[in-house]
């Protein structure tokens, strides 16, 4: 198995995915095969060929610093599961122990 | 003062860039605007939203790099460095991990109080990134939820990585004073601490001579501080709170992790922070919406070319050209480039740098520091205060003569002559103040007799009486002119 279950359990906490015992088993081993299938890759011979950053060969793309209308803040705000008059709420952030 | 171990300071400071619009979205990036009322769907991370870099904030960064003698790689990218927090919307922060766009500089810093030795500060990296929203929580209202407001969402921020290379409290606190300074000077951020246009985070530990060699205490990142007094004060206290922790429990780097501390203003101590779960665990990758950039050598010479004459250089400058103190030239470079310039136009109006220095020290700090306004507001020219202490120097006005006229100046925007004019202060000149000598020494003759006997201080008197007469006298002057008189006169 390219990935354990432990490897697997560390990712779902790191994006906040609560799987059960057999999800979890489920996804070590289909995330194994995509894994192993992606291993096929290191069968193409790259002697010789630069590292690439992007898939597009292309390089400085800007815009200049200019302020365009924002949106609405009925419209930002009107997907939010909870929210104020102003905000968004969320549960709790404190910093402290 | 001989503390039984050495501190071991790194600061990495968050400035936020002078552009108009955000890193990768056309948003505002105003400060103090309603919650939530500059954003888009790029800043909020909708799905399908491409970002687009902004090229001043690109210039910008590349110039303040260049001026902390980084070395600048021709090829640079962005990656997405992931992490959950309700103040980022997208799941992950645009930053730079591997291939930064720029590395390996230094600033120097000295003290002109002579408390350290000049050094060079190390520079890791210099690198931009977004910045993320604002959580807001009430805990007094008790209120179950925070606030989450996403203005700041996508603002740009340079990230400055210092080598641990600072050895006290006092060095970080001139390390930040001097890249202050530099990036006032460079004109790339406002620097506003209040506003977190700036913000520092410090990782501190202690080594510490044992019979058993030198060892580590475990690296602590401090966090919270406003100000960099505040920055002084945490880490005076932390330093003292590690030597503490190590004599009770022998506790050394890599015995338990890196932990986080907050700075708490009020209470001046430094408490634990809960760590992000995995917070070290970001898992960096390039971000596939953004391509690369690739740095040509004329980019840099251009932003070499529009640095102007950065504070070390000034310092130098001023000390040389007009024979100033390290310290004097300290106190007018640290007031920004208006002042510096404010400056060489009184001396060269005066043609002496020592007394323009002590006026503008002495006088106009005072004033504008009274009225919380900046030189450009001040109400006296370059050249009429030169043209004020030019009367001083050739004897025309006292000091304390000038200073009333300097605040006639100053209420009236005349010039140094006609407020002069105005308050009735006729010049004296040669022959008039002879012919006063003449006067006072034929009306005291036993004055003249005792300095003729010797006794030179008597002629304090007469000085006092010329400036009855005459408040424009200029005491020297009298006394010279009175002995040479009597001189004649033997
Ligand atoms: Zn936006």
């Amino acid at each position: 198995m390219p990935i354990s279950r432990e490897q697997v359990e560390k990712v779902s906490l790191l994006g906040r995915l609560l799987f059960s015992d057999n999800e979890l088993d489920k996804m070590t081993c289909q995330l194994s095969d995509i894994l192993e299938y992606m291993d096929l890759l290191a069968e193409v011979d790259t002697e010789g060929v630069e590292p690439m950053a992007h898939a597009l060969d292309i390089s400085d793309v800007f815009r200049d610093d200019e302020v365009r209308p924002s949106l609405d803040r009925e419209a930002a705000l009107a997907g939010a599961p909870h929210r104020d008059d102003e905000c968004y709420l969320v549960p709790a952030v404190l910093g402290e122990l | 003062m001989n503390k039984p171990y050495t501190t071991i300071i790194g600061l990495e400071v968050h400035v936020q860039l002078a552009t108009r619009s955000k890193l990768f979205c056309s948003c505002s990036t105003r400060f103090g605007s309603p919650p939530n009322t500059q954003t888009c769907p790029v800043c909020i991370g909708m799905p399908g939203t491409l970002p687009v870099m902004n090229r001043k904030a690109f210039e910008l960064s590349l110039k303040t790099a260049v001026a902390l003698n980084c070395e600048i790689p021709r090829f640079t990218k962005w990656d997405r460095k992931q992490y959950y927090y309700p103040d980022l919307p997208k799941g992950y922060q645009i930053s730079q991990f591997d291939l930064p766009l720029s590395q390996n500089g230094y600033l120097p810093i000295s003290d002109s109080k002579n408390q350290f030795e000049p050094k060079r500060i190390g520079i890791i990296r210099a690198h931009l990134e977004e910045d993320a929203g604002k959580s807001m929580h009430d805990e007094a209202a008790g209120v179950a939820d925070s606030r989450i407001d996403l203005n700041r969402c996508g603002t740009p921020l340079l990230e400055i990585v210092s080598e641990p290379d600072m050895r006290s409290p006092a060095e970080a606190k001139a390390y930040l004073t001097e890249l202050k300074l530099l990036l006032n000077y460079l004109e790339v951020s406002d620097c506003n601490m209040q506003e977190g246009s700036l913000r520092v985070d410090a990782n501190i530990n202690l080594h510490i001579d044992t019979p058993e060699g030198k060892i580590a205490t475990p690296i602590v990142e401090v966090k919270n501080m406003n100000s960099f007094r505040a920055v002084e004060r945490a880490l005076e206290y932390e330093a003292k709170r590690q030597y503490e922790v190590w004599q009770e429990t022998g506790r050394k780097l890599g015995d338990v992790p890196k932990s986080t501390h907050g700075w708490d203003e009020q209470a001046q101590v430094t408490r634990e922070q809960r760590s992000k779960e995995e917070s070290s665990d970001y898992r960096y990758f390039p971000d596939p919406d953004l391509v690369p950039v690739a740095t040509t050598d004329e980019q840099i010479e251009r932003a070499r070319a529009s640095l102007g004459e950065l504070p070390a250089a000034l310092r130098t400058r001023l000390e040389q050209t007009y024979n100033i103190t390290p310290y004097d030239s300290d106190v007018l470079v640290n007031q920004g480039r208006d002042m510096v310039e404010y400056y060489i136009e009184v001396a060269d109006a005066c043609g002496d740098g020592k007394p323009a220095s002590n006026w503008i020290q002495q006088d106009v700090l005072r004033t504008l520091g009274e009225r919380q306004i900046g030189i450009a507001q001040y109400g006296v020219s370059a050249k009429a205060l030169g043209e004020l202490i030019g009367l001083v120097k050739a004897g025309k006005l006292t000091t304390s003569r000038g200073r009333e006229v300097l605040a006639e100046m100053l209420a009236s925007g005349k010039s140094a002559e006609e407020a002069m004019k105005g308050m009735g202060i006729e010049h004296l000149d040669e022959s008039a103040l002879e012919d006063l000598c003449r006067e006072l020494l034929n009306a005291n003759p036993r004055i003249v007799a005792e300095v003729k006997e010797g006794k030179q201080k008597a002629i304090g008197a007469l000085i006092g009486q010329a400036k009855k007469k005459n408040p424009n006298v200029n005491p020297a002057r009298v006394r010279e002119i009175c002995l040479e008189l009597i001189e004649k006169e033997n």
